[in-house]
C-alpha cells in the first residue's frame, strides 16, 4: 500500500524537558522517516519518550534540537497558526483517553475539526454523518459521550480525526482503556483505514498488535531501535 | 460561523452553572443600572434646578441704580444716581448687542381688592418684553401687557399664579375687574405656574403686572426701580454691561469706570457657576456608577478566570484538533461579552423602569424628572463595552496561552 511521498522526517531530534532542577532528556537523536500510506507501531517501556515523539511529530511540542520535516516543510520556526493549521488539516489524533468534549454530541465533537477549519455549517453537518457512518455509529451521531461505551467513544474520537482528510493519523494507545473485544474492533478499524489509504502510526503495549502492522519501532531510553529497518 | 458554536457551548456551560451565570450576570446589571440611575437622576436633578433658577428668567441682569465713588467732571463723588423710564429706550438704541430690555416700576404695598376678598400685593410697571426676559408666560388663552396697552395707556392687569388664584379661586379671571388702590384694572392675562428659586422684590406668583406707561400716569412716579436687560447672545454679557456704563455714564455724568456708579446681578455669572458646579456633580455620580460597575467587571474576569480553569482540558483538545489561538481568544471574549451584554440590557431595562415609574411618586419638585437620554445610554454603553472587552481580554489571552500537552495531560 505504500507510496513513494514522504511524510515524516527526523534528523537527530532531541527533546529536553527542563523543570527548572533537574533536566529530562526524553529524546536522545531520533532519526525517523515515515513514507506515505505506512502503518506502522510504536512501542517501548513506559517512561521511554514515545507520547513525546507522538506529540513532536503531530506538531503538538518541538524538539530541543535536531530538524523536522513534515511534508518537506521544516516545522521548527512556524508560527503557533500555522502549526495550528498543520494539526488541522494534516493530522489527525487518536488519544488513550479518547479526549470528546463531555458535553457536546458525538456529531458535534467530530464536527468540531471542520469549525476550526472554517468549513460551513452545512458541509460541517453531511461530512460529520458520512465519517460517523464509516466508523460505524450512524445510529449514535446525537449521543453525548456518557451515553457512549468506550469503543463508541474511541469511534468518535477516530471520526474526528479522519473527518479533515488528514496526511497522517496519529493513536497514542489507542486501545489502553478498552476491553479486548473493542480494543481489537479498534484496531480492524485502523487496519481498514490503512487498506483505504491512510498514513497510521499507533503506539501501543498490545504485543499482538505489531504483528499486523508493516513495520515496528522500538524505542528504549529516548532513541528509536530498527527505527528504519524493514518490517519484522 | 464560529458564533453558532460559541453560542451552544455556552448555553450548556450557562445552563451547568446557573448560580454562578446568575451572579455574573447581576453584577454586571447592577452596576449598569446604577451608572444610568446615578446619571439620569443627576440629569434630572440638574434640569430641575436650572428650571427654577431660570425661572427669574434666562441670562439676564438686573440693574439698580448706585452712587458714584469717583469724582467725573467736576462733579463730587458720592452722588445718587437715579433711572427714568426713558434710560431703558436709551439703552436699547446706544448699547451694541443689547438684546431685550424692560424698565420696571414698583409699588410695594397696593391694595388689590376682587368683591370682599382684599390683598396687599406689589404692582410692577413694565414693558411688553419684560415677559420673556423675566420668563412670565400667560396661561392659555391669556396674554401678557402689549404695545398698544402701552400707547393707550390701558388699565389692564395680568396677574401672578398664586394672587390669581387668592382672588378667583377656579374661576377664570380673564376679563374680570381687580381693584388696585380702588382704581378698577381689567385682568388680561394670568401667569402660568413656574418654579423659581432666586428672586429680588419678591416671587412673580405673588405680583401683578401693569403696563408702565399707565404705572407713570396713575402713580406719577420719576424714576424706575430697576431696569432689567439681556445681551443678543448670553457671549455679549460682559460687552452689553460695558455699555450701559458707558451709555448711562455719559448721560448721568460718571466715570464709566465708576463700578458702584451702577448695580448689576448677572444672572449669567450664576448660570456658569451652576453649570460648572452640576457639571462636577453628574461626574461625581457617574464615577461612583462608573466604579460600581468596574468591580461587576472585575467579578466577571475573576469568574471567567475559573472557567478557564475548568476549561484548560477542553481548551487542550481544541488545540491539538487546530483551533487557533485566535479563535480559543474569540471563544472566551465571546463569552464575556455576551454575559456583559445580557447583564447590561437587563440593567437598561431594569433603570429605564425605574426611572419611568418616578414621575408617579410626585417628586418633581425635589429632583425633577430623571431622564435616560442618549448621551446617558451612550455613556453607559462605552463603559460596559470597554469593561466587557477588558474583563474577556485577561482571561482568554491566558486560555490561548496555555500549553496543549499540559492541558491533556489533565
Ligand atoms: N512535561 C514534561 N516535563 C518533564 N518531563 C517530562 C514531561 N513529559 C514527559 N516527561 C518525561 O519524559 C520521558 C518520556 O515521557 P513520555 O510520556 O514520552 O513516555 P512514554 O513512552 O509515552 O510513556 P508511557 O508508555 O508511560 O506513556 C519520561 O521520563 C517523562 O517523565
Ligand atoms: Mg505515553
Amino acid at each position: 500500500m505504500s507510496s513513494n511521498g514522504s511524510i515524516i522526517k527526523l534528523d537527530h531530534v532531541h527533546k529536553v524537558y527542563d523543570t527548572g532542577k533537574i533536566k529530562v532528556e526524553a529524546l536522545r537523536g531520533v532519526d525517523l522517516d515515515v513514507r506515505q500510506g505506512e502503518f506502522l507501531t510504536l512501542v517501548g517501556p513506559s517512561g521511554s519518550g514515545k507520547s513525546t515523539l507522538m506529540n513532536i511529530l503531530g506538531c503538538l511540542d518541538s524538539p530541543t534540537e535536531g530538524t523536522y520535516y513534515f511534508r518537506g516543510e521544516q516545522v521548527q520556526g512556524l508560527s503557533l497558526n500555522r502549526l495550528a493549521e498543520i494539526r488541522n488539516r494534516r493530522v489527525g489524533f487518536v488519544f488513550q483517553n479518547f479526549n470528546l468534549l463531555p458535553f457536546s454530541t458525538a456529531l458535534e465533537n467530530v464536527e468540531l475539526p471542520m469549525v476550526f477549519g472554517g468549513v460551513p455549517t452545512r458541509e460541517r453537518r453531511k461530512r460529520g454523518e458520512e465519517v460517523l457512518e464509516r466508523v460505524g455509529l450512524g445510529d449514535r451521531m446525537d449521543h453525548k459521550p456518557t451515553e457512549l461505551s468506550g469503543g463508541q467513544m474511541q469511534r468518535v474520537a477516530i471520526a474526528r480525526a479522519l473527518v479533515n482528510h488528514p496526511d497522517l493519523i496519529l493513536a497514542d494507545e489507542p486501545t489502553g482503556n478498552l476491553d479486548t473485544a473493542s480494543g481489537q474492533e479498534i484496531v480492524n478499524l485502523f487496519e481498514e483505514l490503512w487498506k483505504a489509504g491512510h498514513t497510521i502510526m499507533i503506539i501501543t503495549h498490545d504485543p499482538n498488535l505489531p504483528m499486523r502492522t508493516e513495520r515496528t519501532l522500538h524505542m528504549r531510553d529516548g532513541s528509536l531501535h530498527n527505527g528504519n529497518g524493514e518490517g519484522q | 460561523m464560529a458564533a453558532g458554536v460559541f453560542l451552544t457551548q455556552m448555553m450548556r456551560d450557562m445552563k451547568s452553572q446557573k448560580l454562578r451565570t446568575f451572579l455574573t450576570v447581576f453584577g454586571i446589571l447592577w452596576g449598569t443600572a446604577s451608572v444610568i440611575l446615578l446619571l439620569a437622576f443627576g440629569k434630572g436633578i440638574h434640569a430641575q434646578q436650572q428650571k427654577a433658577f431660570r425661572g427669574m428668567g434666562e441670562y439676564i441682569v438686573i440693574m439698580w441704580p448706585g452712587r458714584t465713588s469717583m469724582a467725573y467732571q467736576g462733579l463730587a463723588r458720592n452722588r445718587q444716581i437715579r433711572f427714568r423710564e426713558e434710560d431703558a429706550t436709551l439703552m436699547k438704541r446706544q448699547i451694541p448687542n443689547i438684546g431685550l430690555v424692560s424698565p420696571e416700576y414698583t409699588l410695594w404695598d397696593a391694595k388689590g381688592r376682587v368683591g370682599k376678598t382684599e390683598k396687599l400685593m406689589r404692582v410692577t410697571g413694565c414693558w411688553p418684553e419684560y415677559s420673556p426676559l423675566r420668563n412670565i408666560i400667560p396661561q392659555m388663552g391669556s396674554r401678557f401687557i402689549n404695545a398698544e396697552d402701552m400707547e393707550q395707556r390701558r388699565r389692564v392687569i395680568f396677574l401672578g399664579t398664586s394672587l390669581a388664584e387668592e382672588f378667583f379661586g377656579e374661576e377664570n379671571a380673564i376679563g374680570r375687574i381687580v381693584l388696585v388702590n380702588g382704581v378698577p384694572f381689567k385682568v388680561v392675562g394670568v401667569m402660568r405656574q413656574k418654579e423659581q428659586d432666586s428672586s429680588y422684590n419678591g416671587r412673580d406668583t405673588h405680583k401683578a403686572f401693569i403696563p408702565s406707561a399707565t404705572f407713570k400716569a396713575m402713580y406719577g412716579y420719576e424714576y424706575v426701580n430697576n431696569i432689567v436687560f439681556k445681551a443678543d447672545k448670553p457671549a455679549h454679557t460682559e460687552r452689553v454691561k460695558k455699555g450701559a456704563y458707558d451709555v448711562l455714564g455719559a448721560k448721568y455724568k460718571f466715570d464709566p469706570d465708576d463700578e458702584e456708579a451702577l448695580a448689576m446681578w448677572d444672572t449669567t455669572e450664576n448660570e456658569q457657576f451652576f453649570s460648572t458646579f452640576f457639571m462636577a456633580f453628574r461626574i461625581f455620580l457617574g464615577v461612583i456608577g462608573a466604579f460600581t460597575l468596574i468591580v461587576g467587571g472585575i467579578s466577571i474576569s475573576n469568574i471567567m478566570n475559573v472557567v478557564v480553569e475548568e476549561r484548560t482540558k477542553e481548551i487542550g483538545i481544541k488545540m491539538a484538533l487546530g483551533a487557533k489561538p485566535r479563535f480559543v481568544m474569540s471563544q472566551f471574549i465571546f463569552e464575556t461579552l455576551t454575559l456583559t451584554a445580557i447583564g447590561g440590557l437587563l440593567g437598561f431595562a431594569f433603570a429605564v423602569m425605574v426611572v419611568s415609574v418616578v414621575p408617579s411618586f410626585n417628586v418633581e419638585d425635589y429632583i425633577g424628572t430623571p431622564e435616560v437620554s442618549t448621551s446617558v445610554a451612550i455613556v453607559t454603553l462605552s463603559i460596559l463595552g470597554f469593561i466587557g472587552l477588558l474583563s474577556g481580554w485577561f482571561p482568554a489571552r491566558r486560555a490561548a496561552r496555555c500549553d496543549p500537552i499540559e492541558a491533556l495531560r489533565l
